[in-house]
């Protein structure tokens, strides 16, 4: 069973509807022993950083964290992704989980915020959650914040300057786009992830 | 390089789609879910449904039609029409939208723009606005219900407010050039486009490629919307997207 992690933040039906469509058995739940059990996790997100306070408070940090440990998979989605990072300056006094090093930072002036709409990726060839992937696919972004290019970037994106579109580490991954929003390319990305 | 995004939006009335041309004259275009889902493999960028019946007559939106168009779609899907509270946009969200879409109820209580954004996040919040140019030329009014009722706000101010208050979003609809297939409102399009930090939709008037091409260019915007050149051949779809990418403006393509 995948669990995608609810922490009354946003909206998490369009990422169930796409695991649904890949035939996977998953379940929205803001439960930590059913955390402990996923076979899999997913934690989305949009909106403020401030919102993923809420895992923390709730327990579900530490299942999250301690799944982690086991070695079961993990996808950040969005803030989700910005998450699993140190801290982001949107909201500096939420820490976040710190499985990785670096901070969010806001866009430069010279571009609008938030960026929003379909921007191309450079994809690393060691890329796994990308396998089968075109370099240079189209994926659908909504964010104000990002995390800068850092070493676990398996892709970047351009906008006032590049940044990390994807990471990954051994089983955990985090995307910055909306990969249940970014048609087949989003769609062949679940379904690597679901493989693992 | 971010792209600019070519929506396809689907005006439905009583679970079908139709096309007015300058808000009247309807006629039945077909099945919204079919039409979604034909249109995002045709090359759509993003889906937006509009419930043009729903304000003016005071009825809830379509959340059957909406479950039903959301349960094969994979792209953005924005639904608009008839939400008038945060818990008729809840209703919309948990049936399958991303977006929601309001533009009569907020010019009502522009205070609803932050309720949902607070709850949702501004990403889900596009502030619709129906402008028409005054008959002094000089500015544009936007107006409520569906084209109906003129709110006496003029639309740019209106637009920078609705930003203020955490709309993601514009969706700015031109009543002027709607359904002319003349071309999009520049003019009032870079009047908004210019005045806010927030994407801004461009919609009413798409008649051709180059349509497309004025408005991202001479429109400044991020965006562009139609409806009625999509409904008949979808292969006009992918052909369009073709010809904006070969006159130098960034599109999703291949998709």
């Amino acid at each position: 069973m995948i669990a995608i992690v609810d922490y009354g933040a946003g909206n998490l039906v369009s990422v169930r509807k796409a695991l649904d469509w890949l035939g996977q058995d998953c379940l929205i739940t803001s439960d930590p022993t059913r955390i402990a059990d996923a076979a899999k996790i997913v934690l989305p997100g949009v909106g403020h950083f401030a919102s993923t306070a809420a895992l923390s408070r709730s327990g579900l940090q530490a299942a999250i964290a301690n799944a982690i440990g086991r070695g079961v998979p993990f996808l950040g989605i969005c803030v989700g992704m910005q998450w699993m990072f140190e801290r982001s300056q949107e909201s500096p006094e939420t820490p976040g989980l710190g499985l990785l090093p670096g901070e969010c930072e806001r866009f430069p002036a010279s571009v609008k915020s938030p960026h929003v709409g379909w921007n191309q990726l450079e994809v690393a060839a060691s890329a796994r959650l990308f396998r089968g992937l075109p370099q240079s696919s189209y994926v659908y972004f909504t964010h104000s914040y990002r995390v800068p290019v850092v070493e676990t970037t398996t892709a970047n994106c351009e906008y006032g300057g590049r940044f990390s579109a994807a990471v990954e580490r051994d089983h955990v991954f985090g995307v910055q786009f909306h990969p249940e929003k970014s048609g087949e390319v989003g769609l062949a990305l679940l379904r690597n992830f679901c493989a693992f | 390089m971010l792209t600019k995004r070519i929506i396809a939006c689907l005006d439905v009335d009583g679970g079908r789609v139709v096309k007015g041309v300058q808000f009247e004259k309807l006629r039945d275009a077909g099945d919204p879910a079919q039409l979604a889902k034909a249109h995002s493999e045709s090359g759509a960028d993003e889906i937006v449904l509009l419930d043009i019946s729903a304000a003016h007559q005071h009825r809830a939106t379509l959340l059957d039609t909406v479950r039903r168009t959301a349960s094969q779609l994979f792209i953005p899907f924005t639904v608009g029409g008839g939400i008038r509270t945060l818990e008729d946009a809840a209703a919309v969200f948990s049936a399958g939208a991303d977006k929601i879409s309001i533009n009569s109820a907020a010019l009502a209580d522009p205070a609803l723009i932050t309720r949902i954004a607070e709850r949702f996040g501004s990403q889900a919040v596009v502030v619709a606005i129906d402008a028409k140019r005054r008959e002094n030329g000089s500015h544009w009014e936007a107006f409520t219900h569906g084209g109906r009722s003129g709110s006496g706000r003029d639309a740019v101010a209106w637009a920078r407010e609705a930003e203020s208050r955490g709309a993601g979003e514009v969706l700015l609809t031109s009543m002027d050039c709607d359904g002319m297939a003349t071309g999009f409102d520049c003019d009032l399009t870079r009047a908004v486009a210019d005045s806010v930090r927030i994407p801004v939709i461009a919609s009413g008037g798409a008649g051709g490629a180059q349509h497309f091409v004025e408005v991202f260019r001479d429109g400044h915007a991020d965006a562009a919307l139609a409806a009625s050149i999509f409904h008949y051949g979808f292969s006009r779809l992918r052909d369009l997207k073709q010809q904006i990418g070969s006159a130098g403006i960034a599109v999703r393509w291949p998709c």
